[in-house]
């Protein structure tokens, strides 16, 4: 008696494990994975198509940018996602994982912009800085003085950077490694000045092998100056409002809904609001993508109708529901364009990701 | 020691008098008074400290987390007609689009198709407030331009707003419009994903237990089996994700986000836990018991079934139920497998994609628009409300059905 619990039981979970590689057949309920910034986005428009059609919600998670490659690279089989969210494009590198895995027809869709937004208590006076103040800011590595070599980062004070600067101590609370929003800010801050920077480069042509992370140099400081948050970027805002010295890094919804706590600093002379993104006036900005996997489109009906709901003016547009929790739209023509070539299901090439 | 120093105090004979005299007195009983009471004290800090700290945890919640129970609806004039069902915006006269929400407006096509009378006609309704006017009534900060202000504060005079209590936050599922999300689909999901926890690990830990303590001859094995199991108790619980992520998942080909793969995982994290304290209830059933059955002529299956088992039940059922809240708040290992996502259906059976408890309440607290602050905080007070209930529960049938030996 005693015995023949558990193996009825064990026996009853065997076949509960059949009937559902048998179940995960046919699906009507999409999957989709991806970035943490597009998230909000993704699920509002997942939101309005389970309210507003007959199909189920899709499930929307939020695995970042890379994880959700992972994901989405893995196979054609229908246990992986159909579309994933990325703050970032596609590399190359994930688009040869791809291929390998055979998922080879995916469209490519750009929804808009995100601002990358450096703020500050709304206390202190307005502050205006350059993208080289924010290098010499969280690089650990930096110029010396007479810009010959390389130091560990000295700087403390804002005013030792420049003397324009308030006389303020450094903290900067900024995202993990492991977020978009800090790839798009070591790509867009630090690597696209570095690699110009001889002082580094130099280094990287000395040795090609040992000095590769001079090539774009991208490595944040780790004395205590800058402190990574965590992926939660409401965390850095409250870090903001009790700690008036210090400065975040986070994504610009955040701003928005937090305006009466923290301003934005200006960034090469420039605040962040909807139309220095949308126009590329303000320098930290980055698109938001998702990739659709085409070969689900049989199986899965219901992405075509999600991808077109989601390619709407209503949504993507000026006055779309997406704006108003802070996505910032593309300029007119090119919304129009990348939405026919979605709606067309143009298939993703390895020189479309070459291209910038 | 106390005897040596009374005899040092007798014997110290440039002591004082009524040292000299008293045969009971002890010079260092000041002292060990003032420790004893030092040491009580520190006892006694310790635990207004515990509390203090519990009761500003709860207080804050409480606070934050009360008004989310109530939700603003405005009356106002609602077109129901063929143009309004496509577009639902123009439904109501444009002065007010901005502080309606958007969630009650896709829902116009629904009403009209349960009540084809209202078709054609134009009808004041009360309807969901937007989160902005909510916050605004509520006093925290909001976001609406002067004029949405005093059309409200105008309104509120004529009678036109109502709080009442947020029924949205029991009957509706996770949402991105925060004054239509709620708290259900995490529920149901938490309700589905613990079942399947407890039918596996409920008979499982407590077979493993009895065969442990029961059955099993003491030797190198079973110490392994042990110190193993032991060591269990001690993992962090996202390896446990992990492992459901392999096994489950990707060799079983089960659905990811499903309560049927979470319920699993907590499983696994929960056996040791069950098994250990089963363990220790079987233990604290005296010998003399097994012996009587013995001496009756049981065999060995037959006292643990029918005396020991029961006898130990109650502090089974304790180890078991505190099991079961440690997963029900439990959220690393789900992440792993997919159920921290936006799922605000309602999961129909362990199959479909569910999220649970904790999950919405971590992604409630990574959402940028503040209405969600209030949400979070009602939240956790349903989880923990739920989380007192069980271990009141613990503690109740401990004390109910404990047999002191």
């Amino acid at each position: 008696m005693l015995l023949r619990k558990p193996a009825v039981k064990l026996i009853a979970a065997s076949i509960l494990a059949i009937t559902m590689v048998t179940m995960a057949q046919a699906r009507d309920q999409i999957k989709i994975v991806g970035s943490s910034t597009v998230y909000p986005f993704a699920s509002s428009v997942a939101e309005e198509f389970g309210a507003t059609t007959d199909n189920p919600t899709p499930v929307v998670e939020s695995t970042g940018s890379g994880g959700g490659m992972k994901l989405f690279c893995k196979g054609n089989g229908l246990n992986t996602p159909d579309i994933t969210n990325a703050s970032r494009r596609m590399k190359t590198r994930e688009y040869k994982l791809c291929d390998k895995n055979g998922v080879t027809d995916i469209t490519e869709a750009v929804i808009g912009f995100d601002g990358i937004a450096i703020a500050q208590n709304k206390q202190n006076k307005p502050l205006s800085l350059t993208k080289k103040q924010l290098l010499l800011a969280v690089a650990e590595q930096v110029p010396s003085r007479d810009g010959k070599s390389l130091v560990k980062n000295p700087y403390r004070n804002w005013k030792e950077i420049d003397s324009s600067l308030p006389d303020r101590e450094i903290i900067i609370y900024g995202p993990p490694t492991s977020s978009g929003t800090r790839d798009a800010f070591e790509d867009m801050i630090m690597k696209a000045q570095t690699k110009k920077m001889d002082v580094y480069t130099a280094l990287y042509k000395k040795d090609k092998v040992k000095n590769r992370g001079y090539r774009k140099y991208h490595k944040v400081r780790q004395d205590g100056v800058y402190v990574p948050s965590g992926e939660n970027d409401n965390l850095i805002v409250q870090k903001l409002e009790k700690n008036p010295k210090a400065i975040g890094i986070f994504g610009y919804s955040f701003l928005m809904e937090n305006d009466d706590k923290i301003a934005a600093a200006k960034v090469e002379g420039v605040l962040p609001d909807p139309t220095t993104i949308s126009s590329g006036q303000y320098p930290i900005s980055r698109s938001l993508f998702f990739y659709i996997k085409n070969s689900h489109r049989k199986e899965v009906p219901a992405i075509d109708r999600y991808v077109e709901m989601f390619m709407q003016e209503d949504m993507i547009g000026p006055d779309g529901i997406l704006s108003e929790i802070g996505l910032i739209p593309l300029p007119d023509e090119r919304r129009s364009a990348i939405r026919a070539s979605v709606l067309k299901h143009t298939k993703l090439t390895l020189d479309d990701l070459a291209k910038k | 020691m106390n005897t040596s120093k009374n005899n040092t105090a007798q014997a110290d004979k440039g002591g004082k008098p009524s040292a000299r005299n008293n045969p009971f007195c002890d010079p260092t009983l000041k002292s060990r008074h003032v420790r004893s009471k030092l040491f009580k004290l520190f006892t006694f800090l310790s635990i207004t400290f515990a509390i203090s700290f519990l009761l500003f945890f709860l207080g804050d919640m409480i606070i934050k987390g009360l008004p989310a129970f109530k939700q603003t609806y405005i009356e106002v004039d609602v077109t129901y007609n063929d143009k309004t069902i496509k577009s639902t915006r123009r439904a109501i006269d444009k002065k007010y689009r901005k502080v309606v929400s958007r969630a009650w407006l896709r829902n116009i096509p629904r009403l009209v198709e349960q009540n084809p009378a209202l078709m054609g006609t134009t009808q004041p309704a009360w309807v969901l407030a937007n989160s902005q006017v909510d916050q605004y009534l509520k006093g925290h900060h909001y976001k609406l331009k002067d004029k949405y202000r005093k059309l409200i504060d105008t309104m509120n005079q004529d009678g036109k707003v109502e709080m009442r209590f947020n029924k949205n936050f029991f009957t509706h599922g996770d949402s991105k419009i925060p004054e239509n999300s709620g708290f259900k689909s995490a529920i149901v999901g938490s309700v589905l994903t613990l079942i399947v926890t407890m039918v596996v690990a409920f008979p499982l830990g407590v077979m493993t237990a009895v065969y442990l303590e029961e059955f099993a001859d003491d030797n190198r094995w079973t110490q392994l089996i042990e110190v193993n199991i032991n060591n269990l108790a001690a993992i962090p619980s996202i390896l446990f994700g992990l492992l459901g992520l392999a096994v489950f998942i990707n060799l079983f080909g089960m659905p990811r986000s499903s309560p049927l793969v979470g319920g699993l995982t907590l499983a696994l994290m929960t056996l040791p836990i069950i098994i250990v304290s089963s363990r220790a209830a079987l233990r604290s059933v005296p010998d003399s018991i097994r012996q009587a059955g013995y001496g009756l002529g049981l065999t060995r299956v037959q006292v643990v079934q029918d005396h020991v088992l029961p006898l130990a039940f109650p502090g089974i059922m304790t180890g078991s139920i505190i099991g079961l809240a440690q997963a029900m708040g439990e959220t690393a290992p789900l992440i792993i497998i997919g159920m921290i996502a936006f799922i605000p259906d309602t999961p129909g059976s362990i199959f479909e994609a569910a999220t649970v408890m904790p999950a919405q309440i971590f992604t409630w607290a990574g959402m940028p628009e503040r209405a969600y602050i209030e949400r979070t905080a009602a939240g956790i007070m349903v989880l923990i409300s739920i989380l007192i209930t069980l271990n009141a529960l613990a503690i109740y049938l401990r004390k109910k059905f404990e047999v002191k030996w």
